[in-house]
């Protein structure tokens, strides 16, 4: 292996040319994250450039909601603003959750290992030569996390509503049975969507800036004992924010996927009541 | 930013301190008003008032700075603050400090020592330690052995740890010079004056010389000498040797306090610490039939402030006004040897300890809240938990009461110049030390001995001692000593053996033939030692830093089995088979020992103890 | 029940050095350092290693096993197969002085470049008051037992030896966190964390958390949180509108800048 003389074989230190004695499967995890993440993206990307297919009433893709630009009948519960918007509807809000989990402290921990190699995993000898971190341009801009999260409240506020319409009685045309069409819906759609949205506010609440806004950047627990309270809750969601992350990211493609398939007529809602 | 890739031109790679010009392949000369030889509590206090008061101070230590054995101190400071009990004072803790010394101690330092602690320990809050608070927000304080009143103030239990931390990062605030991984070899003598100490480094093997009028020993114990022992391998006696080899003199070396609780499985961690707080807050002692022996064992002497049932004892920890404490809370002799005795009669667990129970006590939560420390021990050692099942534990050997013979106000020795604090001076605790009384002795004596050495320092202007070349090259030859020989033993198996032999022979339990025994095979070790041989180089060989070391645990082993021979009774830290019980004759003195002339082994004569006054007597009517 | 190790150990100074072959005679309830021990005792005396107190609250003995980093006193033979080799180097992180001993200076030197505790006045009556929930995120990180083993595994200084000047280190963030949440303290760090400590240079990859022997959230509980106080101070333009018309949170008032 070639010798460097900037990191583990810099002159001086002991004398050992491996970049890694770790012998168990270092390798595994950051290698999951990898092709996890990239099928995520890839999913995510065709996805939302699609434009289409992300409605099936009355459930609402994750990835077009709220629904700001030219949409189909029935997915604007907030009226049409960028109407005028030559692309996706999806193009125009995406950037919220987008921003949100790129500059997440967990995500960024899981992609500077899986996809910068910096480092691949501790102890393993990272292959740049040389490295500064977040203190420059692009990377100085997660600093700014916590406006992602103020973004991603909302966005969790907005999909908390679409849960509530996929309550909704669904239209005729999708209706089975007797094709009776008022009262309350209940199908796997509006399950999934729950779920969905239960992962999203762990995700959203367990947040690092969320513990910090709360009440982690006093410093006088004791002079503020509500403050208190929710930054001891934050933090025990904090605890588990990686498994929120992966959770919320599964079901929101899971989400996606299953009223993609309705829209194409490809599979029926399996309806409860 | 100064250099960090490698040591800058004349600077110290370890440390940082600057190194003399002509240093090259030779030796280092440095000059100071005070050098403290050890970096615990005791030195480090030391360092920082000899530094305040205006010295040119250097803390000279074996290992880096921080990992001194103070880190292992875990119960508490000793201190009547009265946060929790209003009651408390100074008073009180002097009574508790002397009866838990079974009234052998230097009265003069246990009331120095209740009197300033407070103030102690409140200086380390300055500082930035952060102890566990009341409800009141003040410093909690914890029970403890002997203690009548919840007195210790503490952090979890690793106090020690937040000590020595916050200590540390006082003298780095404060610029003192420390010389890290530095062992000290010799103190230099001009006359009867102190004029400096020869050290090495422990990473180069080079020589160092220190050019100062005031040296400050806070080297620490001598567990070492002891196989199963809660101390680390610096605890070779060594302030103790340099003070006898400087003319000084140790007294009480006969007390050596086993600590009741160490872990005795597995056998790589037995004699482990296994704080008392595990008692304070609840814990208590069973034999292997299940049955809670230590009412079997309550002494007359503690019988009227001891609950001598169940109910009694187990009411203390909420209602102290109205119950007396549990026997487990008895001073640590007491209870190390009731344990002791339990497991020679044959009720011990399988590992050869007794049951220390908590589990069966106190909540998880609360254990792993109170007893952090404890907890993560016994899990990542011994796989046991301790919120479930109870911990196997056996004696220890802990703590040497005896010391350097200091005088109470300013620490100095008999030597003009040279000073001890800590635990290599004795007097302060008697026969038997109480639990947090460590601590507190490290905080008041270590700041008493740097101002008086300052001073002492400051008054002699331009007329300072000098060392002389003679002496150097003498102290050089006998550190590269063990490097001359041939076809000698290993200090390694020398050690191995002086434990076994030390822990046998004057253990917990001692008789005149097997003290007598002992000190015959002390001197057999001694001549073993003569022609032991040490292989490689100079550089960071621990080989030969334990050949050194070995010089001085053969003596300071001598002299513990000499005392404890000479004393023929049972107090404290010392029990005597053949003497059970206390004679009132041997409570009114000393036993004291210096080297011999020849310097080949001690001498000991007795010496009556200091007189308290009348004022202080009342305290004992 | 004893058996023979397979134990590896690195031999050398800072001209070169190679792991070479120890086997060595174990038994039950052993730990790396027992091993190494036996090692210094029968087959190489000089064999350089620190240690002191054996039970890890010290932090003396800090090594890599098989490439992980660990204190060798916690790192318990049970935990390996019987066959399994161990191979024991120093930290490479730090010049190496001999053997298993490094030169960690660099520590010793980035202590020194931290403001130290700076407190009011106490109270009229000789004593401070601190509520004990303001002091348990301090207390956290006072645990750290200054092993460097979050300094050593860092990649920041790790995997670039030209960041040590300008970055102190997971071990000395945990110290800024402390000194930022202490409830007396009258000194802001934050420009200081930020600039001379090189705060912005952890990406937060968690490694220091991963080998802490004590278990402390260094990411979490330190890094993150000093990351967000940063933010306050430097790049959050709502708290800075916030202090110039004085709606802000009272809590830091009365700190000065260092």
């Amino acid at each position: 292996m070639a010798t460097t003389d900037h990191g583990v074989t810099s002159p001086g230190r002991a004398r050992i040319d491996a970049r890694t004695l770790r012998e168990d499967r270092w390798w595994l995890q950051p290698l999951t994250t990898f092709v996890v993440f990239s099928a995520f993206v890839v999913y995510a990307t065709v996805r939302a450039f699609m434009g289409r297919d992300y409605y099936a009433s009355p459930y609402l893709s994750p990835f077009y909601s709220p629904c700001l630009g030219d949409c189909v009948e029935g997915a604007s519960d907030f009226g049409q603003p960028f109407s005028w918007w030559p692309l996706s509807a999806a193009l125009i809000i995406l950037i919220f959750p987008l921003g949100f989990r790129m500059t997440c402290y967990y995500y960024r921990k899981a992609y500077y290992r899986a996809f910068w190699l910096s480092p691949p995993a501790c102890g393993v000898a990272e292959p740049h030569s040389a490295y500064s971190g977040e203190t420059k341009f692009p990377l100085i801009l997660q600093n700014v996390h916590r406006y992602f999260w103020y973004a991603a409240v909302l966005v969790g506020l907005v999909l908390t509503f679409d849960v509530v319409l996929a309550f909704r009685p669904m239209p005729a045309e999708y209706a089975v049975g007797d094709g009776e069409t008022s009262g309350i819906h209940m199908g796997l759609g509006t399950l999934l969507m729950i779920a969905n949205v239960v992962f999203i506010w762990l995700y959203t609440l367990s947040c690092h800036s969320c513990r910090h806004v709360v009440g982690g950047r006093l410093r006088h627990f004791s002079k503020h004992p509500v403050r208190y309270k929710l930054w001891t809750w934050v933090s025990k969601l904090n605890g588990s924010h990686g498994r929120w992350a992966w959770y919320s990211l599964f079901s929101v493609a899971l989400v996606d996927l299953y009223i993609f398939l309705l829209a194409t007529g490809t599979i029926q809602d399996l309806r409860f009541f | 930013m100064s250099e960090t890739n490698g040591p800058a031109e004349g600077r110290h790679p370890m440390t940082g301190n600057a190194l003399s010009g002509d240093a090259q392949g030779g030796m280092e000369r440095h000059t100071y008003d005070v050098v403290v030889i050890g970096a615990g509590g005791a030195g480090l206090r030391a360092a920082i008032a000899a530094h305040e008061s205006g010295a040119r101070t250097a803390i000279v230590c074996k290992s880096l700075l921080g990992k001194a054995h103070t880190v292992m101190a875990e119960g508490g400071i000793a201190a009547a603050m009265g946060n929790r009990w209003p009651e408390d004072n100074w008073e009180v803790h002097f009574r508790d400090t002397m009866r838990g010394g079974k009234m052998l101690n230097n009265w003069r330092m246990a009331q120095l020592h209740a009197q300033e602690a407070p103030e102690r320990v409140q200086e380390l809050e300055d500082w930035g330690a952060l102890f566990d608070r009341t409800d009141d927000g003040l410093i909690s304080q914890r029970d403890f052995g002997g203690h009548k009143y919840a007195r210790l103030a503490h952090v979890g239990d690793r106090t020690g740890l937040e000590m020595i931390r916050t200590l540390q990062q006082r003298a780095v605030a404060l610029g003192i010079d420390v010389f890290m991984e530095c062992t000290v070899t010799d103190i230099f003598k001009d006359g009867s004056k102190v004029a400096g100490a020869f050290a090495y480094w422990r990473e180069s093997g080079r020589f160092i010389v220190f050019d100062a009028p005031s040296v400050i020993l806070a080297t620490g114990g001598i567990g070492k000498s002891f196989k199963v022992t809660s101390n680390s391998w610096e605890y070779t006696g060594d302030g103790h040797a340099l003070a006898m080899r400087a003319g000084a003199s140790l007294i009480n070396m006969e007390f050596v306090q086993f600590h009741p609780t160490g872990m005795v499985w597995p056998p790589s961690v037995k004699g482990l610490l296994v704080t008392e707080s595990v008692r304070g807050d609840g814990g208590i002692l069973k034999n292997s039939e299940g049955k809670r022996f230590m009412f079997d064992y309550i002494p007359e002497f503690f019988k009227a402030e001891t609950a001598d049932t169940v109910e009694e004892a187990d009411a203390w920890y909420d209602d102290k006004k109205n119950n007396r404490r549990p026997p487990e809370l008895l001073p640590r002799d007491e209870v190390a040897r009731a344990i002791n005795s339990e497991i020679k009669a044959g009720r011990g667990t399988p590992h050869g300890g007794i049951y220390l129970d908590i589990a069966s006590r106190r909540t998880p939560e609360f254990i792993r809240k109170r007893l952090p420390s404890m907890y993560h021990q016994f899990k990542e050692l011994a796989d046991v938990d301790i919120t479930a099942e109870p911990m196997e534990i056996g004696p220890t050997c802990h703590y040497v009461m005896g010391g350097v013979e200091v005088d109470a106000d300013t620490q100095e020795s008999a030597v003009t110049g040279l000073y001890a604090v800590g635990e290599c001076s004795g007097g302060m605790h008697g026969s038997n030390r109480l639990g947090g009384n460590s601590l507190g002795d490290l905080l008041v004596f270590g700041k008493r001995a740097g101002e008086a050495a300052t001073t002492y320092a400051a008054s002699l202007g331009d007329h300072r001692p000098r060392v002389d070349e003679a002496d150097v090259k003498a102290a050089q030859t006998s550190a590269l000593a063990p490097f001359e020989v041939e076809g000698g033993e290993n200090p390694y198996t020398i050690q191995s053996d002086l434990q076994q032999s030390m822990n046998d022979l004057v253990g917990i339990i001692r008789t005149r033939t097997e003290l007598e025994e002992s000190l015959a095979e002390i001197e057999a070790f001694k001549v073993r030692a003569s022609t032991m041989v040490v292989e490689g180089h100079r550089q960071y060989n621990p080989g030969w830093h334990l050949a050194l070391d070995l010089r001085n645990m053969l003596i300071v082993s001598e002299c513990i089995a000499k005392a404890a021979l000479a004393r023929e009774e049972s107090r404290g830290g010392h029990t005597r088979d053949d003497f059970p019980g206390p004679n009132d004759e041997w409570g009114t003195k000393n036993l004291v020992v210096n080297l011999n002339e020849a310097g080949t082994g001690v001498d000991l004569h007795e010496k009556p103890l200091p007189e308290m006054p009348d004022e202080l007597k009342g305290y004992f009517a | 029940m004893s058996y023979t190790l397979k134990l590896r150990i690195w031999r050398g100074d800072k001209d070169g050095g190679a792991v070479e072959d120890f086997p060595v005679e174990v038994s039950e309830g052993e730990v790396v350092l027992d091993a190494i021990h036996r090692v210094q005792a029968t087959q190489a005396g000089d064999l350089a290693v620190r240690w002191n107190c054996k039970a890890g609250k010290c932090g003396s003995c800090s090594a890599e096993v098989n490439g992980r980093p660990r204190l060798m006193c916690m790192c318990r033979l049970s935990d390996f197969e019987e066959d399994e080799t161990i191979t024991v180097t120093p930290m490479r992180s730090f010049p190496v002085i001999r053997d298993l001993v490094t030169d960690v200076s660099f520590n010793y030197e980035k202590a020194k470049e931290l403001p130290s505790f700076s407190p009011p006045p106490r109270d009229a009556d000789g004593k401070r008051r601190m509520a004990q929930v303001d002091v348990e995120r301090g207390q956290e990180f006072r645990k750290c037992i200054e092993c460097f083993l979050c300094q050593n595994v860092c990649h920041v200084v790790r995997d670039h030896e030209d960041n040590k000047e300008a970055f102190a280190g997971p071990r000395f963030f945990l110290r800024y966190a402390e000194l930022d949440m202490h409830p007396l303290d009258t000194h802001d760090r934050r420009e200081l964390a930020q600039g001379a400590a090189g705060l912005g240079m952890c990406n937060i990859t968690k490694c220091c958390t991963e080998v802490c022997p004590e278990g402390i959230q260094i990411t979490d509980n330190a890094i993150i949180p000093m990351k967000e106080r940063v933010v306050d101070k430097k790049f959050d333009p709502l708290v800075w509108l916030g202090n110039k018309i004085g709606i802000r949170n009272k809590d830091n008032d009365g700190r000065t800048e260092v």
